[in-house]
């Protein structure tokens, strides 16, 4: 059984459905038992980081997320939050990735980034098996994380940003496989398989 | 680097597609889940729905059609028409939309984009501007393109950007339905202005309409209607021909 955290910042319709999709059961919950009783976590997000961060506290999840050892997946804002620090609203992250998220430059780009970017790959991962190079998916951000020792994958806009990346169990992608056409469903397919 | 985006727009009355020339004389193009699916597999990268009812008839747009049409592709889309208040908002988003549209409501009261943005992110919220030329101004209307405003175009974009937005979705109504070409030069204008991005909506006739709203105006997306919906334009091809022609497409 997948667990799909909601914590009460952004809506996990569209991940439900691209799971469906999959023939996967999941349940959708914020019960750190419930987490803590499924094989691996989606831990989605949209929306600002500190308050995001403030949601995750009240529900308490905020230790089982930076101790857990089950194959975890945060997408757009939900991988943003395992850094260490968010300038968006000055946030205190998880802590996972040794890494700060800082905003796009607006005098050199639209803000937010929205639309396909190419994603080009930087290191091996069983996240993107059968995946080619430079396959476009769905971005929707205004802040981003640096390239770093972790980024299995980059994007460029204006600057090279952490389009995907794998510490030990923690998997992180910036854009949104579940809305990114055949290949953010393989991709969510190898993370529930494969990861 | 980013993409450029093709998003067909389904004006959706009762549960089925409609387009008309200038906001009036709609026509039946179709289903609405059934035309979404067809697009999403012709390679569209987006899709916008508007319910063109939902304000004049203050009715609150359809969201069954929208969990349908979540279920069905998995591209993103933008829900309009009618949409006032946080509450429809996270409906809609809770539906299974990822953004919505707002447009005669932010005229009313433009601190709805700050709130909307602020709970929901500023990627969920699209302003959608609909001008039109009066007395040689460009003009903002409201009310589904009925109701004139004394707001400016531009002056407008760079307020709904101020206040939040993620995206403006800037439609011509002078050129709407008309296929003679966006409106390019006042596109660039506004993508000049603002530094969110811009979506071209009203008058695409031809492949080389898109191309110049790219080149000239250095849109971000392009938005049609009419021309997907009657088969007069092939998104795969269109597709094509910008790459040809050195747009960056996702194909």
């Amino acid at each position: 059984m997948i667990a799909v955290i909601d914590y009460g910042a952004g809506n996990v319709q569209s991940i439900l459905n691209a799971l469906d999709d999959l023939k996967v059961e999941y349940k959708v919950t914020n019960n750190e038992t419930v987490i803590c009783n499924s094989a691996k976590i989606i831990f989605p997000g949209v929306g600002e980081a500190s308050f995001a961060m403030r949601k995750l506290h009240l529900n308490n999840l905020v230790t089982m997320l930076r101790v857990t050892k089950k194959p975890l997946l945060g997408i757009c804002l939900g991988m943003q939050l395992l850094s260490q620090k968010s300038e968006e609203g000055n946030a205190c992250c998880l802590g996972v990735v040794p890494a700060a998220c800082v905003k796009f430059d607006e005098s050199k780009v639209k803000v937010p980034q929205i639309g396909w970017n190419a994603v080009k790959i930087e290191m091996n991962s069983v996240l993107f098996e059968g995946i080619e190079a430079n396959t476009h998916f769905y971005f929707a951000n205004s802040f981003y994380m640096p390239v770093c020792d972790f980024t299995i994958a980059s994007a460029q806009y204006d600057v090279p940003f952490t389009a995907a990346l794998q510490k030990n169990n923690y998997y992180g992608v910036q854009f949104h496989p579940e809305k990114s056409g055949e290949a953010g469903i393989k991709l969510l397919q190898n993370f529930i398989e494969k990861c | 680097m980013l993409a450029k985006r093709i998003i067909p727009c389904l004006d959706v009355k009762d549960g089925r597609v409609v387009k008309g020339t200038n906001f009036v004389n709609l026509q039946d193009a179709g289903g609405a889940v059934e035309l979404a699916y067809r697009y999403y597999k012709e390679g569209a990268d987006e899709l916008v729905f508007l319910d063109i009812s939902a304000t004049e008839e203050k009715r609150k747009t359809l969201i069954e059609i929208v969990k349908e049409v979540g279920k069905a592709i998995r591209i993103p889309f933008t829900v309009g028409g009618g949409i006032s208040a946080l509450a429809d908002i996270e409906a809609q988003l809770k539906a299974g939309a990822d953004k919505v549209s707002l447009n005669s409501s932010i005229v009313k009261n433009p601190q709805l984009i700050n709130e909307a943005s602020k709970q929901f992110g500023a990627q969920a919220i699209v302003a959608a501007v609909d001008v039109k030329t009066v007395n040689g101004k460009k003009r903002v209307f409201v009310k589904g393109g009925k109701e004139v405003t004394d707001l400016d175009g531009i002056e407008w974009c760079k307020r709904v950007c101020e206040h939040g937005a993620g995206e403006i979705l800037l439609t011509s109504m002078d050129r709407d339905g008309t296929r003679s070409g966006y409106d390019v030069k006042f596109l660039k204008q506004v993508v000049d202005a603002v530094t969110i991005p811009v979506i071209a909506s009203g008058g695409a006739g031809k492949v080389e309409d898109f191309l110049e709203a790219f080149e000239k105006a250095e849109i971000g997306a392009c938005l049609a209607a009419g021309l997907f919906h009657y088969n007069i334009l092939n998104i795969g091809d269109l597709k094509k021909y910008l790459k040809e022609n050195n747009v960056r497409v996702r194909l």
